[in-house]
């Protein structure tokens, strides 16, 4: 057994979906009435979904016969010797699919099934989500419609036919700025005229409760798998866990297994885009704007009316303005701390570490490099030459070589 | 003035109350201020007023693009306050609709206080529920002001009788599930959820019932004020004016001839 979805942590929501409490925390179900009946059922088929032995050991056996996990725990040795510390990558970008995401709609997925539901519908910026989405929908036979900003279907051409030939009805949305959030506007919209048919498979451990726990839990596995590695090929805990942080799916599923580690420092990384200053970037936890967006209490990007602002960031996937709710008590609460990553740091970390350890990875995963890089010489400090750093090496690069191509001149005839 | 005095009157005519949408800012500011008038003058009784938001969940098309259109022209949550002071001085119950965030954002508090000021009657909030609006609840409550939360077909009794409990003014029952926007025919969802709603209101209060989402013309006004105290119209009144926005008299003459319409579906029940 590799996930323990049923688990819980000091850092667990309560019931109605608070992340330290209502007063200060963060969560909460921001929902029009028409869903409410949906997002209960929804939270009650979780619980005893999670507590049923025959539906995690089918979830076990679907992440092993299916998506290749576990994922390996890989000592990552030149880049060691670069950071003169021990270097950990949880190779997420092995899986199929090629990210961490494909737990997350394989376990959603599996309680579509269980709950008798035949359709699902998602939403994506880039379309990892979306792909993810659509391939555990085949997997399943389950109907399967993405939304996916005008904007991001244009400039992801890829991924849309990637989508389209595992069977997916891939819908376009102009409104708004066309992007991720858009996406997410209307995948809801559908949802409330559909919900009785259709299950919504979030992309993110953000949204209304119950999906910051439901994501959560399904994607814990990452830290469970990499956490148990840890002490069989390393003996013992790793002095720091490192992760990107969007709307923070891969980072919420590296840090819940060591959360009630207190000596291990958990840090997250968010897109800092142009740099935080510039004002052009997605540090939403930075900029640390309490606010309601797509259903939660968190932290948000917005002007001083409360209207969205838009994010930058040269990773789409990270390229979101606001951030799962649970990052934002554990960035509050003090037991994680969360920082930014410019572009240009994210660009030579992925160029670092595809020349010192033959791994192109994706740009959302690339901030975690660039991340573990600027806090290696304190966790040095802090805990000697030994130490060791475990970086979620979340996705792989090959969606990003236009990215690349562009940023780096690598297409020019020279 | 609370909606219930306009509801009060419309059931001491027998007839349904009429409730015209329009966003603030759209196409204008004064535009939208003009257009609101027309609509008082043409026969609705309630006035909601949308506060325009990046990122409305339960806005279908029509709405989206107005208020895309608002945004764009650079409305400010206090442009929405002037188009309520305007509107309420005509003398119907104004209130505004808007999603969390911008309130939130504000300071429930203020908002509320602000909005009072202004002479708003109180809030329709379509994306929270009373159970994650306790600080609405109480600022309201403080002042008066109308709380209009919404149920829906798939409301559990539940869920019905504790928003119900919650709501001063009227509830507003969505008559469909879906988005807003206008529907070619009324929904048969929307009688049993009235009738459901009025069995599980609090006993004594009396609490109106708004059934609003895709009704377009009297016709359908009609079909609705036969079991509804109030028929609530947006996207209608919104298409018209996206419709005719080259010409803006035209534009004024079509909205009050819809409020024309309208007027009369509520009172042929």
């Amino acid at each position: 057994m590799t996930t323990h979805i049923h688990e819980t942590t000091s850092y667990d929501a309560d019931e109605f979906g608070w992340f330290g409490g209502e007063a200060e925390g963060f969560g909460g179900r921001f929902m029009p009435e028409a869903l409410m009946k949906a997002l209960i059922e929804l939270d009650d088929a979780w619980q005893k979904a999670k507590a049923d032995p025959a539906f995690v050991a089918e979830f076990d056996a679907i992440l092993r016969d299916y998506a290749n996990l576990p994922s390996p725990l890989y000592h990552a040795t030149r880049l060691s010797e670069q950071l003169g510390l021990r270097v950990l990558l949880k190779r997420e970008d092995l899986n199929h699919t090629g990210a961490h995401k494909i737990r997350n709609v394989l376990g959603q997925a599996l309680l579509t099934k269980r709950m008798g539901k035949t359709r699902v519908i998602a939403e994506t910026g880039a379309g990892q989500h979306g792909v993810a989405s659509a391939t555990a929908a085949a997997y399943f036979g389950l109907d399967c419609t993405v939304y996916m900003g005008k904007v991001d279907t244009d400039r992801q051409a890829l991924n849309v036919a990637r989508m389209r030939l595992l069977g997916a009805e891939v819908v376009p949305v102009p409104s708004g700025s066309g992007t991720l959030k858009d996406a997410i506007n209307e995948a809801l919209r559908d949802w409330v005229a559909t919900v009785d048919h259709t299950a919504y498979l979030f992309g993110t451990a953000a949204g209304p409760h119950p999906f910051p726990t439901l994501v959560r839990d399904i994607v814990r596995g990452i830290g469970d798998e990499a956490r148990a590695q840890s002490i069989e090929q390393f003996g013992g805990l790793p002095n720091a866990v490192v992760a990107a942080v969007g709307g923070g799916s891969n980072a919420i599923g590296l840090f819940t297994a060591f959360l009630d580690d207190e000596d291990v420092e958990i840090h997250g990384f968010e897109a800092g885009g142009d740099g935080f200053e510039t004002g052009r970037h997605a540090a939403t936890i930075q900029a640390n704007d309490p606010g309601v967006l797509h259903g939660a209490r968190t932290y948000v990007l917005q002007d001083e009316d409360g209207q969205t602002i838009e994010s930058h960031s040269i990773s789409a996937g990270l390229d979101y303005p606001g951030v799962g709710p649970q990052h934002a008590w554990l960035a509050k609460s003090g037991r994680a701390s969360y920082t930014s990553i410019t572009d240009k740091e994210a660009m030579d970390a992925f160029a670092l570490l595809s020349r010192s350890e033959g791994i192109i990875p994706a740009i959302e995963s690339a901030h975690a490099i660039a991340g573990a890089i600027k806090i290696a010489p304190q966790i040095k400090e802090r805990h000697g030459e030994g130490a060791t750093i475990l970086i979620n090496l979340s996705g792989r690069g090959d969606k990003d070589m236009g990215t690349a191509i562009d940023y780096f001149g690598l297409g020019d005839a020279k | 003035m609370s909606t219930s005095v306009a509801f009060e009157k419309a059931k001491a005519e027998n007839r349904a109350a009429l409730v015209g949408y329009l966003p603030a800012g759209f196409p204008t500011v004064d535009g939208s201020i003009e257009a609101l008038t027309t609509m008082v003058e043409a026969g609705c009784d309630i006035i909601e007023i949308g506060l325009p938001y990046s990122d409305p969940v339960m806005d279908g098309p029509t709405i989206q693009d107005a208020v895309q259109q608002a945004l764009d022209g650079g409305v400010r949550v206090d442009d929405v306050f002037r188009v309520v002071e305007a509107v309420a001085a005509t003398g119907v119950p104004t209130l505004v609709m808007t999603s969390w965030n911008p309130i939130e954002r504000r300071g429930v508090d203020r908002f509320a206080q602000q909005l009072l000021d202004a002479g708003g009657a109180g809030l329709i909030t379509p994306d929270i529920t009373p159970d994650f609006a306790p600080e609405w609840i109480e600022a309201a409550d403080a002042r008066d002001l109308d709380k209009v939360f919404l149920v829906a077909p798939s409301s559990t009794d539940e869920r019905i009788a504790m928003t119900t409990a919650e709501c001063r003014g009227f509830v507003y029952a969505t008559a469909v599930m879906g988005v807003t926007g206008a529907r070619a025919k009324t929904s048969d969802l929307a009688a049993p959820l009235v009738a459901r709603t009025k069995q599980l209101s609090p006993s004594g209060t009396d609490l109106p019932v708004g059934v609003g989402l895709g009704v377009s013309n009297g016709a359908q006004a009609a079909e609705m004020a036969a079991y509804a105290d109030g028929v609530i119209v947006g996207s209608a009144f919104v298409r018209t004016l996206l419709d005719n926005r080259a010409d803006e008299q035209a534009a004024l003459k079509a909205l009050a001839s819809l409020t024309e319409d309208l007027a009369a579906g509520v009172r042929a029940r």
